[in-house]
């Protein structure tokens, strides 16, 4: 199976490549990257004129719900979601209905993603039994089922003594540890970020030091271990700082960071609005602008999406008692698109922070770049093309999302997953 | 004049000459009372459902005899707030309120933001009646009335060089957010105090002045707001013990002493004798000094309430 994309704008942040050339794909490979590739025995020609032909994007937060939660979202309909995006490669969190905290969940999930996914699903499993933060989980014989990592997201870890063990075991069986960053004595029942907004709306508000106490601990705590922390969905400008601080000392601490922590402040939340009820919270101008600085800089590795579906039912309630989280994969790159015309980025780092960043942290292999003999997950997107956010054209099942109605730019035409084209303009493949 | 917002959900969403609006019915709703008969028809063949999902006697009472006064069709219901745990309930309800079709749905509701999630679903216009932490719209406008119609002020929209203290908790009281919005919002200078774990972030944003010390505070407030303490939440949490309260944030006969003698104590009620007021000044039987006008907050609860339902239910 030969693909050939013609003359798009390849930018492979991991090669430090940014030109017109041609991509030629060979039996699931990347064979050769160049200026005017012959066509000759080519099973599928795409033409990329005007478009960028980037790794494909890899998101190391999803919730794809499924086991347990298939009327939010299942294996199916989230990586037709991901592949909608963009994305070839997702990460998936282990809050499922049981918990994937045995060998027996991550086989399933990964058999299954085989049978319907679309794209390529690779499970995280719990760091504690039924992630109730008492137990270590089948940690071992879930690496051998096929995690790359282990976190009880969601829900935070809160005995520093059970964190230790984690990630001495992890680091055992080369496993990341993702931590969810946050003090739930603190946090309690806190969806919006504590300060006046919360204060006007009169909701229960979490201040951001309940997101820097845990990320200073992890931090200590794989320094004690030397074992790979990544923070997930960091949201303060404080946590930031501490990450730096770390990364300087050279202890191996990665962190991402959501597109709507980098769009949105806590006041998205005004009249109410479910859809911007997230955790971490949404934070203040400030947190987001330090945030932003962090992405030029490179102290944060990757933009993550934490997809997180939610039904109607859910979120159509008293906002005290609204689950948590937005959807995020098909609304990734045109965010991250913002921040290029916003000047905070430029095309190549956005491209970098969905690919290389991600599948550095995560250990893939020949992934996150266009680099001949690499797998061949592509993406082929218009960076330019106008439109609007429209929720209701969703492949995820759900809806739940503040970006509703965005103006925005950039439109994914075709997604590539082993030299398949899974996702051709609209339609999948799988 | 009909108010253009469908709903009142708050008094942070009103201007300045929407509340003067209110307090100006509310007067004449308050000389018309005066004058027999007692029943105005300005609601008359309208249906009103007053939807009490947290307990409330006073609350749910002055509504009552309010919507009675101006002869709607009047109903009401206390849902267990338990037995609605999924939102689909709420909006199944809604609707099916909704269907007998009110004019005006009277909420109270133990979530902030719950009866804006019901205005959503109902064309009725809804008034709410005090939603979590967040506003007690009503409330503020009748603490407002009582103010001026005790002080003999008659320009509602001018309470400039009017000191306003709220003492207490200011982090949980709906009470507290409606009235620092409805005095702001007249010109009045309002100060908060409390202990600095029921001071919540941003409220200088509001306009306020923030403090701790009561004391200091005192001598130079016009009107003196007790806030309620919720005991059995409050204990645990945000200060050590009710003792210690009072004992900074009472108001208690020594420094009911050293208040303005022109001055007015206000609480909405129901008063912790003993925790936030000390039960001779709560019940005027100190002599000299301040007023309290407790009792007049609750007396005016049907003028003011009656302004609202009456705005509001002519909207079309």
């Amino acid at each position: 199976m030969k693909i050939l994309i013609k003359n798009g704008r390849v930018v492979d942040p991991a090669e430090r490549r940014d030109g017109v050339f041609d991509v030629l794909c060979v039996d699931g490979k990347v064979a050769k990257v160049g200026k005017g590739l012959p066509a000759e025995g080519v099973d599928r020609m795409v033409d990329a004129r005007g478009w960028v032909v980037a790794p494909g994007f890899i998101d190391l937060h999803t919730h794809l719900r499924e086991p347990g939660y298939e009327y939010k979202e299942d294996l199916k309909s989230g990586t037709e979601a991901a592949a909608a995006g963009g994305f070839t490669t997702v990460l998936c969190m282990a809050n499922t209905q049981p918990v994937n905290d045995n060998a027996v969940i991550t086989e399933f999930i990964v058999r299954k993603a085989r049978e319907v996914g679309v794209v390529r699903v690779v499970p995280v499993g719990a760091i504690s039994k039924g992630l109730e933060g008492k137990t270590l989980a089948d940690i071992g014989q879930m690496a051998d089922a096929g995690i790359i990592g282990v976190s009880d997201d969601g829900r935070c870890v809160m005995d520093s003594a059970l964190m230790r063990k984690a990630l001495q075991y992890a680091r055992g069986f080369n496993l990341l540890v993702i931590s969810h960053a946050e003090d739930e004595n603190l946090s309690g029942p806190g969806s919006i970020n504590e300060g006046a907004t919360a204060t006007e709306l009169g909701l229960p508000g979490s201040p951001n030091a309940a997101e820097e106490i845990i990320v200073a601990r992890d931090i200590a705590l794989a320094e004690l271990t030397r074992a790979r922390l990544h923070i997930a969905h960091l949201s303060t400008r404080g946590s930031l700082d501490l990450v730096r601080a770390a990364k300087k000392r050279g202890v191996a601490v990665t962190c991402e960071v959501t597109p709507h922590h980098l769009m949105l402040t806590d006041e998205a939340v005004r009249g109410y609005r479910t859809e911007a009820s997230v955790r971490p919270p949404l934070r203040s101008a400030e947190d987001v602008a330090a945030l932003r600085k962090g992405l030029k800089e490179g102290v944060v590795d990757a933009v993550a999406t934490d997809h997180a579906p939610h039904a109607s039912f859910e979120k159509e309630v008293e906002f005290v008692k609204a689950a948590h989280g937005l959807v995020g994969l098909e609304t990734a790159l045109p965010l991250c698109l913002r921040l290029v015309e916003d000047k905070v980025l430029r095309l190549p780092d956005v491209i970098r922070l969905l690919s290389a960043g991600p599948a550095k942290i995560a250990g893939f292999k020949g992934r996150g770049t266009l680099k001949p003999g690499s797998d061949a997950d592509i993406t082929v997107f218009d960076p330019g093309a106008k439109g609007k956010i429209d929720a209701s054209r969703f492949r995820s099942k759900s809806r739940n999302t503040p970006f509703d109605g965005w103006p925005v730019r950039g439109r994914v035409h075709y997604t590539i997953v082993g030299g398949k084209v899974v996702y051709d303009e609209g339609h999948f493949n799988s | 004049m009909p108010p253009k917002n469908k709903d009142l959900l708050g008094i942070k969403d009103l201007k300045r000459e929407q509340i003067v609006e209110v307090l100006e019915t509310a007067s004449r709703m308050k000389a018309r009372l005066a004058s027999s008969p007692q029943k105005l028809d300005d609601l008359k063949g309208k249906a009103v459902i007053n939807l009490f999902f947290e307990p409330s006697t006073r609350t749910r009472a002055s509504f009552e005899l309010a919507a009675r006064r101006l002869s709607a069709d009047l109903l009401t219901m206390t849902p267990q707030a338990s037995s609605l745990t999924k939102g689909e309930s709420l909006q199944d309800m809604v609707e099916n309120l909704e269907a007998m079709g009110p004019r005006l749905l009277i909420v109270r509701h133990g979530s902030s933001g719950a009866p804006g999630l019901i205005a959503r679903h109902t064309k009725a216009s809804v008034i709410n009646a005090g939603d979590g932490s967040h506003e007690h719209p009503t409330q503020a406008l009748l603490d407002v009335f009582t103010v001026c119609e005790t002080l003999k002020i008659t320009d509602y929209g001018d309470l400039k060089g009017l000191n306003v203290l709220i003492v207490g908790d200011l982090a949980y009281s709906r009470v507290a957010r409606s009235n620092l919005f409805a005095f702001r919002k007249l010109g009045a200078r309002v100060t908060c105090v409390g202990p600095a774990t029921l001071l919540p972030p941003g409220l200088e944003s509001f306009g306020a002045r923030v403090g701790t010390d009561f004391d200091r505070e005192l001598p130079g407030a016009d009107v003196v707001m007790l806030l309620r303490i919720q005991k059995e939440r409050q204990e645990k949490l945000n200060f050590p013990s009710l003792a210690e309260y009072t004992r900074f944030y009472g108001l208690t006969k020594e420094r009911h002493a050293r208040m303005k003698p022109e001055a007015l104590i206000m609480h909405p009620g129901p008063i912790n004798r003993g925790v936030e007021i000390d039960p001779d000044v709560a019940d005027g039987r100190t002599g000299g000094g301040a007023r309290t006008v407790i009792l007049d907050q609750v007396h005016h609860g049907i003028p003011v309430r009656m302004a609202v339902l009456s705005l509001w239910g002519a909207r079309e």
